[in-house]
């Protein structure tokens, strides 16, 4: 392919699904060794009430109403869940469960009751996102990366997306020691003088964003599966929590290229004439990649295998 | 070799013994829901010597530890470190956790786990140098696991666990060593290890508090005794409060009456 066409038509989607893939398994590394891996679903979902509630309010297609809409739902939810764990002192998984469900309910609910058929938002859209959608039209070849004027009409998804990128990593680059330290061990993290809740809330709320600007970009599909996949293959790579990061962030690219790829392509390889969702060939990628890794993985163990504890 | 080297060091470093009480506790009460687990509280450990906390199940004994460790909230009470509330003093305590609060599938080394006993000096960016490094080294030697520096943690043994977790509790170099539970579940050879270890943190002047389970080595391992169920029952030298009538208090119905017996009797 030519860069005139490569770059206007496939390299913003691309680099979006890449960006937001990483974005999305970062945080997933700790959330799954937290047992919390289930809270990029729960966000996910419970964001669409607030983007149908920013729009019933502002009566437009906007994005920023729409990722403040988001970002209240995700940390209602967030205070939700924490409120029904302590209150009803149960698993945290049971409090998403309740929650996420609840709102991701209620969402569709709203959005079935208000008049929102004349515009593009549906549970569709929601749920596999528009990656394809998010081209540059004013890019003519590889030159145009280095052409300002045209730069000026990427899709505002790039470096959003962008952008939340480098706040996650440096989240984890900054907390990565107190991090580390209390999702092994709380307790003795508290004794440090470690401030867990609050690290703990952060993780959440980080996760959050990644997990908002990532489902405005490409939907929440690829919020859950890269919350999930890369990391818990990476953890079946490695035995050390530095290399399992490398190997999540290297599995997220593979799944977010090979997915695009894929989808773009692989119809036609087997004869067929449409593309299927980039979205939604992304996440199934990334879970054929769980899958090897939990077939062929070198640290793979049973939980409760003789010879354990 | 690592104990020769660790009894020279006592001998040489030998710190005063502090005015204050290592760890003061006034009226303290913790509760996890209706019913206090631990009810007004009162104690004083004694600087240099090492205490051994009894009692039954759901007595408190974990509790009392980490509310003295600000890792959970007292309802009412106050904990001073060293004559100091327990905020300005963190650096000067090191804390062992039950083995089997942690997860210990994590994808972590037994190194790393030690290193972790450094970060008050490492802080969030600090870079790791050669002397931390040996210093982490030095204290897995200490409790003889210098050989599995480089093992994954899931891989050993729970007695091998325990000595990891010393391990990261000697490199935090405290003053005052509170560990909950440290021979629950460990081999013999491990309960030995682990013991030395601690009398020669006594020997340097430090001080040891251990929640402990087995009541026929008290005396052996131990210089003084507290013993709770959920309020303080006694408290002081082995010799004094260890005594048959008050672990009969502290056990209730539970200890039966043929363990008393023995039990004063080896205490005579």
């Amino acid at each position: 392919m030519s860069g005139a066409e490569f770059v206007p038509l496939s390299l913003p989607p691309l680099l979006i699904g890449i960006f937001a893939a990483v974005a999305c398994a970062l945080p997933g590394n700790f959330l799954l060794l937290r047992r919390q891996a289930l809270i990029g679903d729960a966000i996910s979902h419970v964001v669409l009430p607030g983007i149908v509630v920013a729009f019933l309010v502002t009566g437009v297609i906007s994005t920023w109403p729409m990722m403040l809409g988001a970002a209240g739902a995700a940390v209602l939810a967030v205070v939700l869940i924490e409120a029904i764990r302590r209150l009803g002192r149960i698993e945290p998984g049971a409090a998403m469960g309740v929650v996420f469900t609840s709102m991701f309910a209620a969402g569709v609910l709203l959005l079935e009751q208000s008049d929102t058929s004349s515009v593009h938002l549906d549970v569709e859209h929601a749920l596999y996102g528009n990656l394809e959608s998010l081209i540059w039209l004013d890019a003519t070849g590889w030159a145009s990366l280095w052409d300002i004027e045209a730069l000026r009409y990427l899709p505002p998804e790039l470096p959003r997306m962008a952008a939340t990128l480098v706040v996650v990593a440096l989240f984890t680059a900054f907390f990565w020691r107190p991090l580390k330290l209390s999702t092994f061990d709380e307790g003795f993290a508290r004794t440090l003088g470690i401030r867990t809740g609050a690290l703990g809330m952060a993780l959440v709320i980080v996760a959050a964003v990644a997990a908002v600007a990532a489902f405005d970009a490409v939907g929440s599909i690829i919020v859950i599966a890269m919350f999930i996949c890369p990391p818990a293959a990476a953890r079946l790579m490695t035995n050390r929590l530095e290399r399992q990061i490398g190997w999540s962030v290297l599995f997220a690219v593979l799944a977010a290229v090979l997915g695009y790829v894929l989808a773009g392509y692989g119809p036609l390889w087997l004869g067929g004439r449409d593309a299927v969702s980039a979205a939604g060939m992304i996440a199934t990628v990334s879970g054929v990649i769980l899958a090897l890794a939990a077939l062929f993985g070198p640290c793979r163990t049973r939980v409760g295998a003789p010879g354990q504890g | 070799m690592a104990l020769e080297l660790a009894s020279t060091k006592g001998t040489t470093l030998a710190r005063p013994v502090p005015a204050e009480s290592p760890l003061a506790i006034r009226g303290l009460t913790v509760s996890y829901g209706q019913k206090p687990a631990v009810f007004s509280v009162d104690m004083t450990v004694r600087a240099g010597e090492m205490t051994a906390i009894i009692g039954p199940n759901g007595a408190g004994k974990s509790t009392l530890l980490k509310a003295a460790l600000g890792i959970v909230a007292p309802l009412s009470g106050q904990v001073q470190v060293f004559g100091r509330p327990l905020a300005a003093q963190r650096a000067r305590i090191a804390y062992v956790p039950q083995r089997a609060s942690v997860d210990w599938d994590f994808p972590t080394r037994v190194i790393d786990v030690v290193m972790m006993g450094l970060y008050r000096e490492l802080g969030l960016l600090g870079r790791v140098r050669k002397s931390h490094l040996a210093r982490a080294e030095e204290c897995l030697a200490r409790v003889g696991m210098a050989e599995f520096a480089d093992r994954q943690i899931g891989q050993l043994s729970g007695g091998q666990q325990q000595r990891v977790f010393l391990a990261r509790a000697l490199a935090q170099d405290a003053d005052l060593y509170l560990l909950d539970e440290p021979f629950a579940g460990v081999d013999a050879a491990t309960e030995k290890a682990i013991i030395a270890v601690l009398k020669s943190l006594r020997a340097e002047g430090r001080t040891v508090v251990a929640v402990h389970h087995d009541l026929a080595t008290v005396t052996e391992y131990f210089d003084n005794v507290f013993l709770i169920n959920t309020t303080k029952i006694a408290e002081g030298p082995v010799a004094e409060a260890f005594t048959a009538e008050a672990l009969q208090a502290t056990y209730g119905g539970r200890l039966a009456t043929a363990q008393v017996d023995q039990l004063a009797r080896a205490l005579v």
